[in-house]
């Protein structure tokens, strides 16, 4: 990576730690493991489906929820607070700019899962008191978590390279909706004809299809997730990411910052 | 080989909802500044000063034109290791101390890593803020960044460095600082292109000015010159507690303090005003040329101006 990149991101990932957003991540990792022993209280025989269900979910969700926010205002608010100027008056270009701050909230969201993985487990062994084979799947399941993180934030930045955080936040967290039913999108479009069948195929494929990406139910149950998924998975997210990248750093490249 | 050559730069917004409406900011002008100058570039607020500033550091797109800096495309990254810019009312990171946010400026403009942390102390220190370092911008007042603006703007040693309304915000202690600033960056060979709509400092530092008004470049050249087409006026003072009704009607400005009076008037009408004082047997004490300033220079080509109308496309 080119130094300049490095830098912003570093620089991006100092700001997100000191908004403290990695602290209320600690935080819920605690309440989880506080819920997973209620949870082990009122549920017989499925504690650890309920907990890894639960955790894993929240793990997905609260990431979501910071990719979004955090990542909608990664231009704007350099742009609002008009701290791009000096920035952009550097030998940086706009597109290394927009590269350091994907790669920087990138690095703020995988230091996040793994602290709220660690709660995931620590509920997990707190309700089973050992862990099991299969609970490796786990592992499986918070990389496509990643993955789908790594998406949300390049979606994030795409909006807000040409739009109000307001509305970036909106436009992001309708797509997490719509993506997150990508396969009903899919089912829907296969049983309709005509018009419709043609735009809610091309809906169905556009939107991220982060229903591919959510493997939490079946490695609650143990089963296995085949590595033909994995790569696909990997591929389908990296290229998706890349892609609204592209079209944040196009954007970006001819907007002028009044 | 001018430091800043600006061929023909023009900027138009679309507005409205539609984007069809066009507002001019920037009517097409040409300027160069040669290397080693202090150059004022001035005019009232809304003049179009920081649109060119903006286009120059690309952080706008020229409608048409374009801009050299150091014989080079103003956007070429090496243009960019080679300048400094302090926008207007500078905001920076407020989480990070002025010391990381100098390290980080440091790393972007290329500044080797072993002479860092040394430059960061010096240019703190040059700035008056070596207690400073470690406290967080969002703790630091107006004036306190803005000098922690002007040291990012010339942390990395550059040879031409802009500044946007450099002045603003500071008190007259902080001002001076900036003005001997200012100076001494000339001493070092840097050429400083600054936009100010306060005219005495840029009558006290500018080598040149030019004066931009609703977009349009009207004039540049030297304070003096530009002063010198002025018409000129004289100061007569006598003693008297009364001002004959004579020197009124010569279109005088008098000012009457205990027993002397005090009379700004048209050069042209010395002769007739000091006739005038005889014919009254009044006692002159000193008749005085006023020279023009460049507040005189505004108030006489701009002051009536209004600002400009929206163009319809």
């Amino acid at each position: 990576m080119n130094a300049r990149i490095s830098h912003i991101a570093a620089n991006t990932f100092r700001e997100a730690v000191r908004d403290r957003v990695l602290y209320n991540l600690i935080a819920f990792a605690l309440l989880l493991v506080g819920a997973a022993i209620l949870v082990g209280q009122i549920s017989i025989d499925i504690e650890r489906l309920v907990v890894i269900n639960l955790g894993l979910t929240a793990v997905s969700l609260f990431g979501m929820l910071i990719a979004i926010f955090i990542g909608i205002g990664l231009v704007s608010k350099e742009i609002e607070k008009r701290t791009l100027y000096t920035m952009l008056s550097r030998p940086v270009r706009r597109w290394e700019f927009i590269i350091g701050k994907f790669f920087g909230l990138a690095g703020t969201l995988v230091v996040n899962t793994f602290f709220m993985a660690i709660g995931v487990f620590a509920a997990l062994l707190y309700v089973s008191h050992h862990l099991q084979r299969p609970d490796a799947w786990l592992l499986v399941a918070l990389y496509f978590i990643i993955l789908q993180l790594l998406m949300i934030t390049a979606i994030a930045l795409l909006f807000s390279s040409f739009s109000s955080p307001l509305l970036s936040a909106v436009f992001a967290f309708s797509l997490f909706v719509i993506g997150s039913f990508a396969e009903d999108l899919r089912g829907f479009a296969a049983m309709t004809k005509g018009l419709t069948h043609w735009v809610a195929g091309s809906a169905a494929y556009l939107v991220p299809n982060f229903s591919a990406l959510n493997v939490i139910s079946s490695v609650a149950h143990g089963e296995a997730v085949s590595r033909q998924l994995v790569f696909y998975n990997s591929a389908y997210a990296l290229f998706y990411a890349a892609l609204a990248l592209c079209g944040a750093v196009l954007i970006f490249e001819r907007r002028d910052l009044k | 080989m001018p430091a800043i050559e600006i061929l023909g730069l023009q900027k138009t917004y679309w507005v409205g909802f539609w984007r069809k409406r066009a507002k001019r900011a920037l009517r097409p002008f040409h300027l160069a500044v040669e290397e080693g100058e202090i150059f004022g570039f001035l005019g009232p607020n809304g003049a179009g000063k920081t649109t060119t500033l903006k286009l120059l550091m690309g952080l706008v797109f020229p409608t048409a034109g374009s801009a050299r800096i150091l014989g080079m495309d103003a956007n070429d990254p090496r243009v960019k290791a080679q300048i400094g810019f302090l926008p207007e009312q500078p905001y920076f990171y407020d989480y990070l101390t002025a010391r990381e946010l100098l390290e980080y400026y440091g790393q972007l403009s290329g500044v080797a890593a072993k002479d860092r942390a040394k430059k960061v102390e010096a240019m703190l220190q040059r700035v008056g803020l070596p207690d400073a370092g470690d406290i967080q911008l969002r703790k630091f007042s107006k004036g306190m960044l803005q000098r922690v603006g002007i040291a990012q703007a010339i942390l990395h040693d550059p040879k031409v460095v802009f500044l946007d309304e450099p002045m603003s915000g500071l008190d007259p202690m902080g001002r001076r600082e900036v003005r001997d600033l200012i100076e001494q960056l000339k001493k070092e060979g840097k050429t400083v292109f600054f936009s100010t709509h306060i005219l005495s400092d840029a009558e006290a530092l500018c080598d040149r000015v030019a004066i931009i008004h609703l977009g349009e470049l009207r004039s540049v050249g030297v304070v003096a010159d530009l002063t010198a087409s002025m018409q000129g006026k004289v100061e007569l003072i006598w003693r008297s507690a009364m001002v004959p009704a004579s020197i009124r009607a010569l279109g005088a400005e008098c000012h009457i303090t205990g027993d002397t009076v005090r009379a700004v008037l048209a050069e042209n009408k010395q002769d007739a005003a000091i006739d005038a004082l005889r014919l009254e047997k009044l006692r002159l004490v000193s008749v005085t040329p006023v020279r023009a300033t460049l507040e005189d220079y505004f108030l006489q080509n701009l002051g009536t101006e209004n600002a400009p109308a929206e163009v319809m496309a």
